[in-house]
């Protein structure tokens, strides 16, 4: 007989229907938080719940235990409807130590449920946690959150007892106790999980059994105790029909990566150097060697990039990736790539800077850095996803920009999206269209010299690869007579050059879309955003909009060069807004490219947006005053009237 | 195989040589120019590639592909291309200040990965391009440009660094000496793993006769000794002199003086590069330095063929890469 699995909804308790759960779960790094996550998410998308999620974790593999510094925590969003960002505020919030008690609880709402690990609050621990005594002592606390102690220590313990394992291996299942607990409370299945538990744990049975055992005891525990009156249900999400799949970031770049190298019949270089948050692209690009991957581990970041400039000379399709600290010394290899006008890709997934900064918090600080960090006029196409899943896209995108362009392009991903993960519709591999590239030979009748640096209608100079009988030709940084490529100091031909090589990625601006707008074309606010905080924007610019303001949101996928229509775009707005975890750096290139006084929503704590803030920060820009509303068009300020008064 | 037969000429591109007049640089580019016909490889599957430097104008000067990259990095586009295109005969063009300076982290790993490319150092003992600074192999106390009270850097000995490194070919060799220059070229085209030869390289210019008692004619017999495998190591004009080992130190000694198995034998398919490394250690004016090919072992796994291998055998188990089923593999859900 197979043992009982519970399913969604199989508790016999009330159960209460809700649009939408966000829950975070914190514990010390070595406690599990992060697959503890990671199981939630996946177990929710499978659910058919919309999904997002928001990683946090020290920089430290194992920071000293039971400190501030040392807590993991996994945010998790999921909902019947379809979100963009992991939740603002906690519905509930699990944690297994005073450390992360403190460091969350301000997250948690007003009456949201607080679950705690009993058996991690001590003496002991209260040290470590740098408290002067147990913080749920503190009435306030339990006025305002509704507070559950689980002694889930001792009930993994006793649900393992019989294994005979050792105390130590016997703790280290309470995560899996923690995890039964959570999905009995918001209804969610066993199964996947369980498979997991049997895939990662198969060779070591005892320890599989472990697992399970604590995974339906904290199941178990939430059905019969008490303590718990109620369990939650999310309904599925309306989704586009279709197959989906969770993904992170950084998968989904690397799998967007072998999708162009399949649609181009090229064979995919990957040259890195492993750095926060990049380095699961490799992790997972390494895997995929029968697709013709070659994944080259470098002796540093600029090797990377130098093997990847020689992979592309070859007529490869070349990446490199890194964060912020490895692109800046990947700068002058890029600039070279830039020279020698040959297609690669440059990943920047960047993190909290400057200097080593904060490598596993997330920022938008590098945007100057990969538009201007290079020494002479070295402009390089530049684009930025928007999500997790974005990436898969994006990778594809960035490869047709540099093999029609002849053109390193760079992809600013951020550590967010890196590690955040949402539902990803699944292609249809059949349906995806081929990446055309030529390789020029030489004319057999021809006894013209070959020109390496002939340009078509888009200014792309020929890919010619070693082993072409007829073309030889050779290549470098010193600057070049266009057409013949030869090395030429004329200062005629250099001004031509650089206006030349900023021409052709100018003229990238009329192949790709228009700038779009979520909103009326026109009106009060416009707010501009770019990458990994889409999602905040997104939610934020509905929610005023819900309230009835005149507030439109476009996000920007090319940073460089930027929409054809960009600017037209930003002078039809009384007001441009745009948010960014950095100093301003958008908003500097919109204000001296387009002369539009932009203001700047700037937050740099290594934290992505939350929706709330934006919408405070929106709504303390709305205009509420008539007189600035006479200036927008009738229909809209009509409408805007109607809402407005809806909403008072 | 009906090969072209090609000459030295037709490897000389259309570009006007830059090098000063009396530049060792020029009897390098003649006798590589010299070699590659004799190799068989087809001019369109040779690329040179260089880093940033006088020698590095090399790849400029040959009729065949060729990339003059960045500061010290020349290993690094070269691993990118070989191990995508092992196809190619791949040359890396350097010199003292970029393989050893700037570019010393990457000398040592592609030497350590036996990547399956030649590179050629040209040690002029001095920064040439930017006219005049010491280099990482300019003599304790030299006086330069940059260093007018003498250099105070200890010098850097490339081959025995290269032999530290795990190098599976390693050789020296004379602009002035052009046959042996030629031969020793030829030697690490054949070699299947990284091959580094080093050039002692005259800049007339602002280094003049550093090296003038190895390049010079008259002196060279006295201070060099030119390694040939399975020989017993010995020099001077008469041929009276020769190496042997006594404790663990090499010593010159009178071949008058000693038997003829006293003297040392040298064994450049020796895996132990103990005695490769001693050899490397012979300095100018206390020893004869060696010429000639210090290590040369075959069997090494290159670093192309392990990277392609490890391909072909991952297709071979898991089957060519599907993009459908690796979409639809793992937990996945239905939304009708």
């Amino acid at each position: 007989m197979s043992a009982f699995t519970p399913g969604p909804d199989s508790s016999a308790k009330q159960i209460e229907n809700v649009e939408g759960i966000t829950v975070r779960l914190a514990g010390d790094s070595g406690d599990g938080m992060q697959l503890l996550g990671t199981q939630l998410t996946n177990t929710s998308a499978l659910l058919g719940n919309d999904v997002a999620t928001f990683p946090d974790f020290p920089a430290e593999i194992r920071a000293p235990r039971g400190t501030r510094a040392g807590v993991s925590g996994f945010q998790v969003q999921f909902a019947a409807e379809e979100i963009f960002t992991p939740g603002d505020v906690l519905d509930a919030l699990v944690v297994m130590n005073p450390a992360a008690l403190v460091t969350n609880i301000g997250d948690l709402r007003p009456g949201g449920l607080l679950i705690v690990n009993e058996d991690g609050f001590n003496d002991k621990e209260y040290k470590l946690a740098k408290v002067s005594g147990n913080p749920l002592d503190d009435p306030r606390i339990r006025e305002r959150y509704r507070v559950t102690e689980v002694a889930m220590t001792r009930l993994t313990r006793d649900a393992v007892a019989e294994l005979g394992l050792g105390m130590k291996e016997a703790d280290r299942c309470k995560n899996f106790f923690a995890m039964g607990l959570v999905y009995w409370l918001f209804g969610r299945s066993l199964d996947p999980t369980l498979r997991f538990i049997a895939a990662k744990f198969g060779r070591k049975p005892d320890v599989a059994l472990a697992n399970e055992k604590a995974l339906r005891a904290g199941w178990a525990y939430g059905e019969t105790t008490e303590a718990f009156g109620t369990s939650y249900h999310v309904e599925p999400a309306q989704l586009k029909p279709g197959t989906y799949k969770n993904m992170m970031g950084n998968q989904a770049l690397a799998w967007g990566l072998l999708a162009a190298a399949q649609r181009s019949h090229k064979e995919l270089f990957y040259g890195t150097y492993p750095i926060t948050p990049a380095s699961d692209i490799l992790h997972e690009l390494s895997k995929y060697k029968n697709f013709g991957v070659r994944t080259f581990q470098a002796e540093d970041e600029i090797a990377a990039i130098g093997a990847t400039v020689g992979a592309a000379f070859g007529g490869t399709m070349a990446v490199t990736a890194s964060s912020g600290p490895g692109i800046a010394l990947k700068a002058e290899a890029m600039g070279l790539g830039m020279m020698l006008e040959l297609p690669m890709i440059v990943i920047d997934v960047q993190r909290g800077g400057p200097s080593t900064g904060l490598p596993t918090k997330t920022e938008q600080s590098d945007l100057l850095q990969v538009l201007y960090g290079r020494n002479g006029e070295s402009p390089l196409p530049v684009l930025a996803p928007q999500s997790p899943a974005d990436c898969f896209d994006i990778a594809q995108e960035a490869w047709e920009i540099a093999v029609e362009s002849m053109v390193p392009v760079v992809i600013l991903s951020d550590g967010y999206i890196a590690n955040g993960s949402e539902p990803w519709k699944i292609p249809n591999v059949q349906d995806m269209k081929p990446i055309e590239i030529a390789h020029p030979t030489a004319a057999e009748d021809s006894d013209k010299p070959f020109l390496p640096y002939a340009r078509d209608e888009k200014l792309a100079r020929p890919w010619a690869i070693p082993g072409t009988e007829g073309l030889m030709h050779r290549v470098g940084g010193l600057e070049k007579e266009d057409g013949t490529g030869n090395v030429s100091y004329d200062p005629e031909n250099h001004q031509h050059m650089v206006h030349t090589r900023q021409r052709k990625v100018d003229l990238i601006a009329e192949r790709i879309p228009p700038q779009k707008v979520m909103g009326p074309p026109s009106g009060d606010i416009l707010v501009v955003s770019w990458g990994g905080t889409y999602g905040a924007c997104h939610t934020a610019v509905r929610r005023c909009q819900s309230q009835g303001m005149s507030v439109a949101h476009a996000h920007i996928r090319y940073l460089h060069p930027f929409p054809a229509n960009l600017g037209e775009l930003l002078s039809s707005y009384r007001t441009v807004l745009v948010p960014e975890l950095n100093m301003g750096q958008l908003r500097m290139l919109l204000r001296s490219k387009y002369l539009v006084d932009c203001i700047g929503i700037n937050k740099i704590k290594g934290k992505p947006f939350t929706v709330s803030e934006l919408v405070e920060q929106i709504s303390a820009h709305a205009c509420h005053d008539h007189n600035c509303r006479e200036e927008e068009s009738q229909e809209d300020a009509c409408e805007d009237g109607i809402m407005q008064s809806k909403a008072g | 195989m009906n090969l072209p037969v090609l000459k030295a000429t037709d490897f000389a591109s259309d570009q006007d040589v830059r090098w000063c007049p009396g530049c060792g640089d020029y009897s390098i580019l003649a006798q590589m120019k010299k070699v590659l016909p004799e190799l068989g490889v087809p001019r369109e599957k040779t690329v040179f590639i260089s880093g940033i430097g006088c020698s590095s104008r090399f790849p400029y000067y040959m009729n065949t592909y060729g990339m003059h990259s960045i500061h010290g990095r020349a290993p690094t586009f070269a691993t990118g291309l070989k191990t995508t295109r092992p196809d190619l005969m791949v040359w890396v063009i350097t010199g003292d200040g970029d393989a050893l300076s700037i570019g010393g982290n990457h000398f040592i790993h592609v030497l350590r990965r036996n990547l399956d490319i030649n590179i050629v150092l040209f040690n002029n003992r001095i920064y040439g391009l930017t006219k005049g600074q010491y280099s990482p192999t300019s003599s304790e106390g030299q006086v330069t440009k940059s260093s007018p009270m003498g250099a105070i850097d200890h010098p850097l000995n490339p081959l025995s660094m290269a032999i530290a490194a795990e190098a599976t070919f390693v050789a020296r060799s004379l602009d002035a000496h052009v046959k042996h220059l030629g031969d020793t070229l030829k030697r690490a085209a054949e070699h299947k793993g990284t091959s580094l030869v080093e050039v002692y390289q005259n800049c007339n210019v602002f280094n003049d006769g550093a090296m003038a008692y190895a390049q010079s004619r008259d002196l060279r017999p006295e201070h060099t000794i030119e390694l040939e495998h399975g020989k017993p190591l010995i020099f001077g004009k008469d041929r009276d002199k020769g190496i042997r080992m006594v404790g663990n130190q090499l010593e010159i000694v009178k071949t008058a003086d000693v038997p003829a198995d006293d003297l040392l034998i040298h064994d450049e398919k020796s895996n132990d590069s103990t005695l490769h490394y001693m050899l490397s250690r012979m300095r100018y004016p206390e020893f004869p330095e060696p010429i000639g090919v210090f290590r040369a072992v075959q069997g090494v796994a290159t670093y192309n063929d392990q990277i392609n291998a490890q391909v072909t055998q991952a297709k071979q188990q898991k089957g060519e890469g599907s993009l459908q089923k690796l979409f639809e593999s793992g937990d996945t859900w239905q939304v009708a």
